[in-house]
Parts: C-alpha cells; sequence; structure tokens
C-alpha cells in the first residue's frame, strides 16, 4: 500500500548497495543451532567464490561451536529467501545468484547437539 | 470617589473555560486548512472537535502549581541520596546496567514524545485537544530532565553514562527505542496519538513504570523510586488523554475504525518489541528480582490489557493482530535477547554476565517449560567457555530487522529452535524482518521504512566500512571499562572497594 503523505514522497533507500564500496551484504544463519543468537553479516564482493564465503567467512565466525568442526560439507543443505538452493562453491556470489542483502541459510542433518532440536 | 466593582471570581470549571476552550476562536484571514494542514491527510474524519472530553479540565495555573511541588520534594530527595553516599546501598553496581540501558534508550524516547505532543498540539485544531497535548509535552520534557539529573549522580561514579545522547542515535540496541519514537514523531498528528498516548501510554507503560520501578525499590535505587512517583500522577494523566482520544476518534465517524485498528496492530507489536529490552532487564539485571516478565505481562499485558480490549469492543475493535504471538513469545524473549546482549557485550553500554547457580534456578521455576530445556544449555555452555579461559564473545554481528531495528534473534513462534526469517522485495530491493507483524508494517508503508538508519548496515558503510575499533569512537564505547562482562569491571572493583571502606579499617 502506498503511503499516505500531503505532497509526493519519494525518497532513495539507506542501504543499497553503491554505499557499500562495492561490496555486498550477505546474511548467514545456521538452522537449528542457536549459540549465536542471530543470523550475522558478511560484507563481501560479489565477485568473491562461495567457498571463500564459507571457509574464511562463516568458518572463523562460527568457530566456537562445537558442532562446526564435525560438519560434512557434502552432506550441507542451504536455503537462499529460504527457498531450497544448491550453491556451486567454485563459483563467485553473483554468479551463484546472490544479490545484496539476501539471506542464506544452511542445514546440517544429524548435527543438532548444543541448544538446537535434541 | 470611583467605587471598584467587585468582579465575581471564577470557580474552577469557569476558569478553565476560560483559559483553555475560549482561546478556540474562529480564524477570520485565513482558512482553517490552511491553519491545520496536517488534520485530515491521515483519513481521519472529525465532524464536532468540541465532543472532546477533556478528561482532567487543568487549567495552566494549577497544573504549574502540582509539578513545582512535585519538583521541590524530588530534588529534595535526590539531593539527600547524593549527600549521604545513597548509590553503596545498592544491592550491586550490577543493578546498574538496567538504569544505564533506561537512560540510554527510554529516557530520550521521553524527549522524543515532549517533541511530537508540542507537535500534535499544534496540528490538531480542538482547544481542548491542544491544551491536553501541550500539558503532555511539558509532562515528557520533565521527565527526560528529571531522569537525567536522577541518573547524574551514578555517572560521577560509574562507566557507561556518559554520552547516552550520542549512544542513543549510533548504538545498536538503543535503536530498538530510537526506531520506535522515530517511527511516531514522523506520523501524523492522530496515529502519534494512537502510538504514544494510547499503545504506548495505555496498553504498555504499565509493563514498562510498575517492575521498572518495583525494581529500583527492592534494589535500593531512591533515586529512580523518587523520579517514578514523581512521573505516577502524569502517567495516570497521559493514560486517560490516551483512552479518551482513541474514543473520541471511534465516536466520530465509523470509517475511521479500520484506520485506527491498524494503527492498533502496528503500535502494539512495535511497543512489544521495544519492551523486550524491559523483559532481559527484569529477568537478568535486576540483582534482587520482582517478579518475571512473563509474570509482569500476565498482570499488565493478559489481565489488564484483556479488560481494555473487552472494553473497547463495543467500539468494533478487537485485540492487537499480534497478541497471541507476542503471547507465545513470552516463554522466550527475555532469554533469546539476554543471550545476545551478553554475546555481544564488547559493543554495550552497559555490563552483562552469565547468571549464577541460584539466578538460573529461579529462572528454572519461573519459566518451568523452556529454561532448562532451552536455554539453560546456553548459559551453561559460556560459563564452562569463561572457566576455561575462553570466554563467549559473537563477533558475527547481527543482522537488523528493518522495521524494529532488532538483531534478528527471535525464533518461529511455534519452534523454539528456529529462528525467524521473514523477508521481502521493494522496487528491486530486499528487505529483512524478525517476524510477520514488522514485515506487515513493512508492507503498509514500505517507503517509510527503507529509509530506516540500521546501525549494523551503517557499520560496514563509509566512514566506517566494518572497523570495529573506530566504530567503539564512533559510539562513545571505552572498551575495557564500559563494556564487557560485571565480575571483570571497573565497576564492580569500585563498588566493593567502597563497600568495604563504609564497614571496614582497611588501609590501602
Amino acid at each position: 500500500m502506498p503511503i499516505k503523505s500531503t505532497k509526493k514522497y519519494s525518497v532513495t533507500p539507506r542501504d543499497i548497495q553503491k554505499n557499500f564500496n562495492g561490496k555486498q551484504l550477505t546474511y548467514v544463519s545456521w538452522d537449528h543451532h542457536l549459540l549465536f543468537s542471530a543470523p550475522f553479516i558478511l560484507c563481501l564482493s560479489p565477485e568473491t567464490q562461495f567457498s571463500e564465503l564459507v571457509d574464511e567467512g562463516i568458518l572463523p565466525t562460527l568457530q566456537a561451536d562445537p558442532d562446526l568442526d564435525k560438519i560434512n560439507w557434502h552432506e550441507v543443505t542451504w536455503l537462499k529467501a529460504n527457498k531450497p538452493w544448491v550453491p556451486d562453491f567454485s563459483k563467485s556470489l553473483a554468479d551463484n545468484g546472490l544479490v545484496h542483502k539476501d539471506q542464506i541459510r544452511f542445514h546440517t542433518p544429524n548435527l543438532n547437539t548444543l541448544c538446537g532440536t535434541k | 470617589m470611583d467605587m471598584k466593582v467587585k468582579q465575581k471570581k471564577l470557580n474552577k470549571k469557569e476558569k478553565y473555560t476560560v483559559q483553555t476552550r475560549d482561546l478556540g476562536w474562529e480564524p477570520t484571514y485565513q482558512s482553517k486548512d490552511k491553519i491545520f494542514p496536517y488534520v485530515e491527510y491521515e483519513g481521519i474524519k472529525i465532524h464536532d472537535w468540541d465532543k472532546w472530553e477533556d478528561p482532567f479540565r487543568l487549567s495552566m495555573d494549577s497544573y504549574w502549581k502540582y509539578q513545582a511541588e512535585k519538583e521541590r520534594k524530588y530534588y529534595a530527595i535526590l539531593d539527600s541520596f547524593a549527600q549521604t553516599n545513597g548509590h553503596l546501598n545498592l544491592t550491586s553496581a550490577r543493578y546498574l546496567s538496567a538504569i544505564k540501558i533506561f537512560q540510554q534508550a527510554i529516557t530520550p524516547g521521553e524527549y522524543a514524545a515532549h517533541k511530537g505532543f508540542a507537535r500534535a498540539g499544534r496540528e490538531f485544531p480542538g482547544a481542548g485537544t491542544q491544551v491536553a497535548c501541550q500539558m503532555q509535552s511539558i509532562d515528557e520534557i520533565r521527565h527526560a530532565q528529571t531522569q537525567v539529573h536522577g541518573v547524574s549522580n551514578y555517572n560521577k561514579y560509574y562507566n557507561g553514562f556518559h554520552d547516552f545522547t550520542q549512544q542513543r542515535d549510533r548504538i545498536w540496541y538503543t535503536s530498538l527505542a530510537r526506531s520506535f519514537f522515530d517511527d511516531a514523531t514522523s506520523a501524523g498528528p492522530f496515529e502519534f496519538m494512537i502510538a504514544i498516548g494510547f499503545s504506548f501510554e495505555y496498553v504498555l507503560t504499565n509493563l514498562l513504570f510498575v517492575p521498572f520501578m518495583s525494581g529500583a525499590a527492592y534494589n535500593g535505587d531512591i533515586a529512580s523510586v523518587t523520579f517514578g512517583f514523581s512521573a505516577q500522577s502524569d502517567e495516570a494523566r497521559h493514560m486517560t488523554l490516551g483512552l479518551e482520544c482513541i474514543k473520541f476518534m471511534l465516536e466520530q465517524d465509523p470509517d475511521n475504525l479500520p484506520i485506527v485498528q491498524g494503527w492498533i496492530d502496528k503500535w502494539f507489536w512495535r511497543g512489544i518489541r521495544l519492551l523486550s529490552l524491559v523483559g532481559s532487564m527484569m529477568d537478568y539485571m535486576l540483582p534482587k528480582k520482582v517478579m518475571s516478565w512473563k509474570e509482569a505481562w500476565q498482570i499488565y499485558g493478559v489481565e489488564n490489557g484483556g479488560a481494555l480490549f473487552n472494553d473497547l469492543a463495543r467500539y468494533g475493535i478487537r485485540p492487537p493482530k499480534g497478541w497471541e504471538d507476542a503471547d507465545k513469545a513470552m516463554d522466550h524473549v527475555s532469554h533469546q535477547l539476554m543471550l545476545g546482549l551478553h554475546q555481544w557485550n564488547f559493543g554495550t553500554s552497559f555490563h552483562t554476565d552469565v547468571p549464577t547457580e541460584e539466578e538460573m534456578d529461579w529462572l528454572s521455576a519461573k519459566y518451568p517449560d523452556t529454561f532448562d530445556k532451552y536455554y539453560r544449555p546456553r548459559w551453561n555452555f559460556m560459563k564452562e567457555q569463561a572457566e576455561k579461559g575462553k570466554p563467549f564473545k559473537n563477533m558475527g554481528l547481527p543482522k537488523l530487522c528493518q522495521v524494529c531495528q532488532s538483531p534478528g534473534l527471535y525464533t518461529e513462534p511455534d519452534d523454539p529452535t528456529m529462528l525467524c526469517h521473514r523477508e521481502t522485495v521493494f522496487e528491486n530491493e530486499k528487505y529483512q524482518f524478525c517476524s510477520d507483524h514488522c514485515m506487515d508494517i513493512f508492507n503498509n508503508e514500505p517507503e517509510k521504512y527503507v529509509q530506516a538508519y540500521l546501525p549494523m548496515n551503517q557499520l560496514f558503510q563509509a566512514p566506517l566500512y566494518g572497523d570495529l575499533n573506530a566504530w567503539m569512537d564512533w559510539v562513545s564505547l571505552r572498551d575495557g571499562v564500559d563494556n564487557g562482562d560485571y565480575e571483570l569491571s571497573e565497576d564492580k572493583k569500585n563498588f566493593d572497594k567502597w563497600r568495604n571502606d563504609v564497614k571496614s579499617n582497611s588501609v590501602d
């Protein structure tokens, strides 16, 4: 629904990609792992390989979770915009179809030891 | 010799009429539309402003008299508190985390409300409404000032109080309150009245003030208790104004109902998200606890709020849309938010801690269905890590909700093991939310919320470009002084030493 206003209401969104010095935001969550309270932000160039996002973004951030080293990355399933999605680790974020402020989630079957479903 | 004719003294009611209603004269050389340009665009239809019932009929001179009397008492007690080192009678300096959050997040909200009511008083055409808004505006600035004076005494001895005005604008957890008041004060005058006058002052204020003031009393904070008493009679007037305003809108025209209901839905949800901070304060930050957040919700939310909405049902108003989800979340929110505040406590201008065993037992008794199952394991993990010398910190900066600006730490209403992820696209740009209700608020007015100043997203833009140390300077946080665990803090060291000095003869 358009906003009610007394005259023409035109604005520029505050967080457009242009403001991030060529980079883009990706939000990452590990489903059923709530030791880390919220999805976290990675600010990376769209040219970054997806494998780099995992190795240099996800792994160092989530180091404290005892489940992290047990992940079999071949079994991991992914969601993008809350829909099933299969990333290509050898391709860039852009080529994987990731846009600015996308939310990705990963699910690790049989690995919900801390604060998760078990 | 001329005789002076003795004038009849006006009684209170006549005086009130002369000093308020008689001010609402008919303009002659400007049109009403030009004088009150914002009164129609929201779609609310008012046919007769004189139908506005003034709940208190307070004239300005009696208002000043009452307020001046309260000020005198307040400042007398505050002086004596300062002169007798009242801060050493606190249960623990740990308690002050609650006061720091209050000062950084809520006190600036009082100031914002002052500005909002001043504007509403100017924008409404009715004389009764104008006067009521004017008085509330003055109340609100008085509250902001007395709160600042109240905590200024703590600022002499403890860290984290020094820059609450900047932190209100820049730090992350304060943005729950900042965005709430920014949203309300940039709305039209009628929406502002529903947002602050009704939803905040009427439906939710008891959830904020009663637990807060009881917490202050239980923990020896006479300064804040005295402020509470000084504000209490104002709050009663504000609640009456809020209720009068909503009834007035609903009685004036049936077309107003859907608009008012939409605002109630929106502002209830915004308010309940904001009050999560109070939940964490009550359950975790008070060394001597009053009641759990869930119990407070039962009394002041479910019982009082339930009665209110029963009363409003005759106008066609139903309870807010998010009521049921809020109710389900009461077993979880204070824990989820506190776990977040603790793991990001390198970025807070107050201290946090893992709760003690005794506190965890209390939480377990108050939240028998959820604490031991979902939250105790996380606290225990953090405790073990700290004992191993590897304190758990979350250096992953959180995704914030585009509307309430809270970190996305709330779970699905029916699954406490799964974070709630919601998103939408507006004009080719993605937006993320913490809940269905925040997403609905966005979808109703996307142009408004695309402008949101989200502190974490800003951190990655110019001029900081993700530099956390530069961010600390930007938000006036002194690393190792204002932030981190209470157990390791200068606040604790000093408080323990000063308390010891009071009762011993030790020589340094």
